[in-house]
């Protein structure tokens, strides 16, 4: 065997050196790792776990939380209800821009502190135009303002989703009572749903959720509001955590003026039904085929 | 040659290649040196991203998609582009182009390695790759487009990657390669070029909401600048090695090039005005984002130095191109090569993600600069493009050159 060269023990210091240099730069990876166990790695996807894997994942999540939150929390997973499809209206003549439904869903949603998330957003509209461009979502003078009138947008619950389409992963879907969900423990995070969406209906957690434990919504269920992990993609559930247990939605409840409507569209007495037969109503973006079952109306 | 000659031959083969891939000149070394530290910049911006978050990024739920997928989207084209290497060497039998047409297909490996390194960077959970992996995880095929993107992206690699290890394989054991295993492949990634980049189109195009991409001469556009970046980089590539290495040949694979070049040059700025002219003559609503890229829209205009540099650019490109000078100056052609080459990345980059976003659906503009984070992660990620070519070019030269075979040791 030839003896190594000076040029080769170079060449194997420099390779060393890179190689070091390398394991160096990506070491905060190991601060990522530590954060994680091998099960939430490995978990599957929501509708391959049995309902014994599920018990363990809900209870491994509320583990998390306290020891990542500070927060003791119940985590559910609710399941739709049979012969339940559920609608929202929203009464534009009524509705004065004041956001408590935003800041309803802030809170009932664990949305992070610091950003001040929501999934609903108001745009402030010209009177006489239905243009968004003649609308705009950051607004701070006294409302209603005259010559105004007010649109809340959050998630439209679509028969025909695009966000569920582009997702590569089947990390969201639609929930058979026409809820549109995500599997926060899924998604990739390629927000490729949030290029799709028509209605800038959802959100990505661009970083950890900061929430003080006091503040924390306890009340949680797996595809709703329990606190999301960074980096994934989230949206309104229709608060299904309470809607699929006959509670109404929190923005609804937090609404001062009545504006808003919820119920079972398969339901024939119900109040949602009633301003569907009654009232003029419409749904926004209706050209692009998306079928929402968010539907807007006026009085007169 | 029999199985058990290539269980011999075949490790040799890779030993010869590790060896031409590490040894060189001290220029060489210092090359590889400065490509190291800028990955090594990059690795380490990405590990905070991952850590941290893509807050680290200048993104936003408005702004949702950056330079990664701005980057990812013209590399998509450059592996493109190399096709037009492959076509003119074995459709239209030129001699001269089959000598070099490696250099093309290598190009496309490692640009394909990039557009996977983008894609993986721009993920919120890098962790959770698996879960696009089949049967393993859940792809959502046939109807997202994403997942046909990673599947053309990854076949083509393949299809490069044994194109030109096999024929390399052969030229090494001093055999002439059968047309059988080599031939259809080649064909095959003529058509695959075509697709991979028209997913990609797709993958924009087939949004309702975002009416700025939501074109169908998307894709053909794609193609367009695809043709002429891809070429562009590889005219400026042959003169390199045609310098500093021992690899010697004519001036007509560069011609034919150039004259590929001076066709989709023109093609890509006339469907740019096809598309301009439907935007802006017709006005509405859909407007609205042509009008922020190219003049601003409500006092922002944070594209449009980006989106004038690149038609200034692309329109020097093109007279430059087309002048008498380009075919006998070398200089000349390869100042406007990079020119194009520049004037491309903007353009089917920056100049074609973000103004899908801006406005938003909800008519709301948030601007978008990338961070220094991003930067970062671009350059560590090109920097990594550029090794993986220089060391497959390190190999493929010698072989091809006969300076290694599989008996001189």
């Amino acid at each position: 065997m030839p003896p190594i060269s000076r040029r080769t023990a170079i060449k194997a210091f420099g390779a060393t050196l890179g190689a070091a240099a390398f394991a160096r730069a990506l070491a905060p990876l190991s601060n990522y790792q530590e954060g994680m166990s091998a099960e939430e790695f490995i978990q599957n996807h929501y509708k391959e776990l049995s309902d014994e894997d599920m018990l363990k994942v809900l209870k491994r999540l509320e583990a998390e939380t306290l020891k990542e939150y500070g927060a003791e929390v119940s985590i559910k997973d609710v399941k739709p209800m049979d012969g339940v499809q559920f609608g929202y209206a929203l009464n534009l003549s009524v509705c004065i821009g004041c956001r408590k439904c935003a800041e309803a869903c802030h809170k009932e949603n664990n949305h992070d502190r610091a950003t001040n998330n929501s999934y609903i957003r108001v745009m402030e509209m010209k009177q006489g135009s239905m243009d968004l461009e003649h609308g705009r979502a950051i607004y701070e003078d006294a409302v209603p303002e005259p010559g105004k009138y007010y649109m809340p947008v959050q998630c439209q619950q679509c028969d025909n989703p695009p966000c569920v389409h582009v997702c590569p992963v089947e990390a969201t879907w639609k929930e058979k009572d026409g809820i549109v969900v995500v599997d926060y423990n899924w998604c990739i995070g390629c927000r490729y749903c949030e290029a799709a969406c028509p209605y800038h209906a959802r959100r990505f957690n661009w970083a950890r959720p900061e929430i003080p434990a006091e503040e924390v919504n306890p009340v949680q269920a797996y595809l709703a509001n329990r606190i999301r992990p960074q980096g994934v993609v989230e949206k309104c559930h229709f608060c299904l955590h309470r809607t699929r247990e006959g509670r109404l939605p929190a923005c609804l409840e937090a609404c001062p003026t009545g504006a808003r409507v919820f119920g079972n569209l398969l339901d024939p007495n119900s109040e949602i039904r009633w301003v569907l037969a009654n009232k003029r109503v419409f749904v926004l973006k209706e050209e692009l085929g998306t079928h929402p079952r968010f539907f807007y109306y006026f009085d007169e | 040659m029999s199985d058990t000659q290539h269980a011999v031959s075949y490790p040799r083969f890779l030993l010869h290649s590790f060896i031409a891939a590490t040894d060189g000149s001290r220029a060489f070394y210092a090359w590889m040196t400065f490509l190291t530290a800028l990955m090594l910049v990059g690795a380490n911006a990405w590990a905070h991203q991952v850590v941290e978050g893509m807050a680290l990024t200048g993104m936003t739920d408005h702004v949702s998609w950056g330079l990664y997928i701005a980057n990812f989207t013209f590399l998509v084209g450059l592996a493109a582009g190399a096709v037009m290497m492959v076509i003119p060497a074995y459709l239209y039998d030129d001699h001269e182009m089959h000598d070099v047409v490696i250099i093309g297909e290598l190009l496309a490996v490692a640009a394909l390695v990039m557009c996977l390194g983008f894609v993986l960077a721009d993920l919120g959970r890098p962790d959770r790759f698996w879960h696009m992996i089949p049967g393993l995880g859940r792809l959502n095929w046939p109807i997202s487009m994403l997942t046909w993107d990673m599947i053309v992206l990854n076949g083509y690699l393949l299809i490069n990657a044994h194109i030109a290890g096999y024929l390399l394989y052969t030229r090494f054991l001093g055999k002439k390669p059968n047309p059988r295993w080599y031939l259809p492949f080649v064909f095959l990634s003529i058509a695959w070029a075509v697709s991979i980049h028209t997913v990609t189109a797709f993958l924009y195009s087939g949004l309702g909401g975002r009416p700025f991409w939501n074109t169908a001469i998307l894709a053909p556009r794609f193609l367009a600048s695809a043709f002429v970046s891809g070429p562009a980089f590889v005219i400026v590539t042959l003169q390199i090695i045609r310098k500093l290495s021992d690899f010697k040949f004519g001036n007509g694979p560069i011609m034919t090039l150039l004259k590929v070049m001076r066709v989709t040059v023109l093609l890509n700025l006339f469907l740019l005005a096809a598309e301009l002219f439907t935007i802006f003559y017709t006005g509405g609503s859909h407007v609205a984002a042509a009008q922020y890229l190219f003049f601003g829209l409500h006092g922002k205009s944070g594209l449009v130095p980006w989106i004038w540099t690149a038609i200034a650019l692309n329109t020097i490109a093109a007279v430059m191109l087309l002048a008498p000078r380009a075919k006998t100056h070398m200089t000349w052609l390869n100042v406007a090569c990079v020119i194009t080459f520049v004037g491309v990345w903007i353009e089917k980059g920056m100049g074609l993600i973000i103004p899908g976003f801006i406005p938003s659906t909800l008519h709301e503009i948030v601007e978008y600069s990338p961070s220094l984070v991003e930067w970062k992660i671009m350059v560590g990620l090109w920097a990594l493009g550029l090794m993986i070519y220089t060391v497959l070019l390190k190999i493929a030269i010698p072989i091809l050159t006969d300076q290694v075979k599989v008996d001189t040791k």
